[in-house]
């Protein structure tokens, strides 16, 4: 009994907690023991907050009995990635340099959730800082891809879509700077979203690329991503980035016809090297839509293959700028040293790992005087005719729809020597980040070898409702998300 | 695009970051390959472009000044996380000679 509360979605643990057919201590001791007997060996989870969860779950338990009002995830179990802040829990960014770190006030999306009823189950494992594809740059663990330990899990939120994919948590948290929802999403056979930028505030989320950064939820279903989107979404006065637009309520329309939606198929993204399996899972997931009344058609994006270029010079100079805070002055590591300049020095030599000292060094390169021109500055410019190649394909189509990832999920170990070719996984899902648009990652088919297949979605700017509509509606209409990885 | 060992230095230095010569070695070689690759953009003519820092409409996003007390307790949870403190200081290098 305990154990299949963990097959449930959040939706319907929602309406049994709130019947009080189960109790949120059931659901959330479920989860805590799922991850005793599983992550001992898919290492998820970084800390688990095992004492915080009983007892959040206690008091929303008491609340219902005493039939008091409770919010929208009331007694609902959530993972949260390791770069958000929780006050009084250890927030590493899976980095040596913030080991020891203890978040001293919540992140505004750790507000909401608390004020929905929600209930924290530990931190998850990240590439350190976010910057990664695999989750292999954490500097505290490996965690592995639930449907094949050999295999990675996505990166940068791996652990949170290995947590929710292996039912450790029917909901996570990550963070997304240039595909690090939807990529671990697509790797672990998982719905993730990532909003529009803006949508959601950063307050409290570890900086790495802030024009680029957002954070957004992991879920087994789209209508739970819709859910959790709905309680973190909306203006926030101490983000000034966060945008002052109306937030809508992305549950109700999830059961509307897609029938006439006007669907883009970006040729750019159809290219040699293309792995022919998801090639073809995306190929009969668009005859699908068609067959749910969708309108098909080509476009061209024509700067995509510049998106790669555009990101490895924009994220790692905003990086750079970001991570000089970590000195060892009022915070994290510190490296004892004769004087000022070389405790620096030493501090961040030994801190950070070498995909984060690689991108300080891209970055404060691109920024170094007589090169900030002919690398940030083009940068920028490219940036502006990605940007533009969306806006004119947004005035045909209403979404567009792209593989995920170019190979389902790779072998632990296999790209880690060459950092170019790890940067080229992220080859679709760069581009929505640069132009700041939704976009969700949902399970769409399965390798021969037995690895999940994601389909990508993106949407106009501030329209989520389209784009979770569209996946609902073909979620629905196949048995993909109904599928377990058997850990 | 040629980098050199003395440019990778230079860097490290800005960065304020120590490297090994191993390391050093290795960042010359990568940078080089990752900014090869980057030099792509140099074929696209964006003279008439303007860069995009931004993907929302914002300009200066204004709210008053003002000062909101902490509590003793938020203060301790600041300051918890200091290397080193004195009262409630963070302790540095001596700066000024």
């Amino acid at each position: 009994m305990a154990d299949n509360n963990t097959h449930l979605t959040a939706a319907q643990l929602t309406k049994k907690i709130a019947a009080r057919d189960i109790s949120s201590t059931e659901v959330v001791s479920a989860c805590l023991e799922r991850i005793r007997s599983v992550d001992g060996r898919l290492k998820a989870f970084v800390t688990v907050t095992e004492a915080g969860a009983l007892a959040q779950a206690k008091s929303v338990d008491e609340k219902i009995a005493r039939g008091e009002m409770v919010g929208a995830l009331a007694g609902i179990p959530v993972a949260i990635k390791d770069n958000l802040m929780i006050r009084g829990v250890r927030t590493t960014c899976s980095s040596k340099i913030l080991e020891n770190y203890v978040a001293p006030y919540d992140a505004t999306v750790i507000e909401k959730l608390a004020a929905a009823g929600a209930v924290f189950l530990g931190k998850t494992n990240l590439d350190e800082f976010a910057m990664g594809s695999s989750t292999e740059n954490s500097a505290l663990q490996t965690t592995r891809n639930p449907w094949n330990t050999d295999h990675i899990p996505g990166g940068s939120s791996g652990g949170s879509a290995a947590a929710v994919a292996a039912r450790m948590a029917p909901l996570a948290l990550g963070s997304d700077t240039g595909g690090s929802i939807r990529q671990p999403a697509a790797c672990c056979g998982v719905v993730g979203f990532k909003p529009t930028y803006g949508r959601v505030s950063r307050y409290g989320l570890v900086a790495f690329a802030s024009s680029l950064d957002q954070i957004g939820p992991f879920a087994r279903t789209v209508e739970d991503c819709a859910l959790l989107l709905k309680v973190i979404a909306g203006h926030d006065r101490r983000d000034s980035t966060s945008a002052d637009v109306p937030v809508p309520d992305y549950p109700a329309r999830l059961a509307e016809s897609i029938k006439g939606l006007k669907v883009g198929l970006p040729k750019e993204y159809f290219i040699e090297g293309l792995d022919k399996n998801v090639a073809a899972a995306v190929a009969a997931a668009v005859t699908k839509l068609e067959g749910l009344g969708a309108d098909v058609r080509e476009i061209s994006l024509p700067h995509t293959g510049s998106a790669v270029a555009v990101y490895y010079i924009i994220a790692p100079s905003e990086a750079s700028s970001n991570l000089a805070r970590y000195d060892g002055v009022k915070y994290g590591f510190r490296a004892a040293s004769g004087n000022l300049l070389e405790e620096y020095e030493k501090t961040r030599g030994q801190g950070f790992g070498p995909e984060v000292k690689r991108r300080i060094m891209l970055g404060t390169y691109a920024l170094s005087a007589g090169y900030y021109d002919a690398y940030y500055g083009k940068a920028q410019k490219v940036r502006t005719l990605i940007r533009r190649d969306f806006e004119k394909a947004f005035e045909t189509v209403d979404i567009i729809v792209t593989p995920t990832a170019p190979t389902p999920a790779f072998r632990l170990g296999e790209k880690v020597s060459d950092p170019l070719q790890m940067y080229l996984s992220d080859i679709f899902t760069i581009s929505c980040n640069l132009a700041g648009l939704p976009g969700v990652s949902l399970p769409c088919g399965f390798s021969p070898g037995g690895l999940p297949i994601g389909m990508q979605i993106l949407g106009r700017p501030f329209d989520e409702e389209t784009v979770l509509r569209a996946a609902h509606q073909y979620e629905q209409s196949t048995e993909w998300h109904a599928r377990y990885p058997n850990v | 695009m040629k980098i050199t060992n003395k440019e990778v230095e230079y860097v490290a230095r800005l960065a304020r970051l120590e490297l090994t010569d191993e390391e050093k070695e290795k960042y010359t070689g990568q940078l080089e390959h990752i900014l090869g690759y980057i030099g792509q953009l140099n074929q696209l003519d964006t003279a008439q472009v303007p860069p995009t820092s931004h993907v929302l409409p914002l300009a200066n996003v204004w709210r008053e000044d003002v000062a909101r007390p902490l509590s003793p307790e938020d203060v301790e949870r600041l300051l918890a996380n200091a290397p080193d403190r004195d009262d409630n200081f963070f302790r540095v290098k001596k700066v000024i000679e």
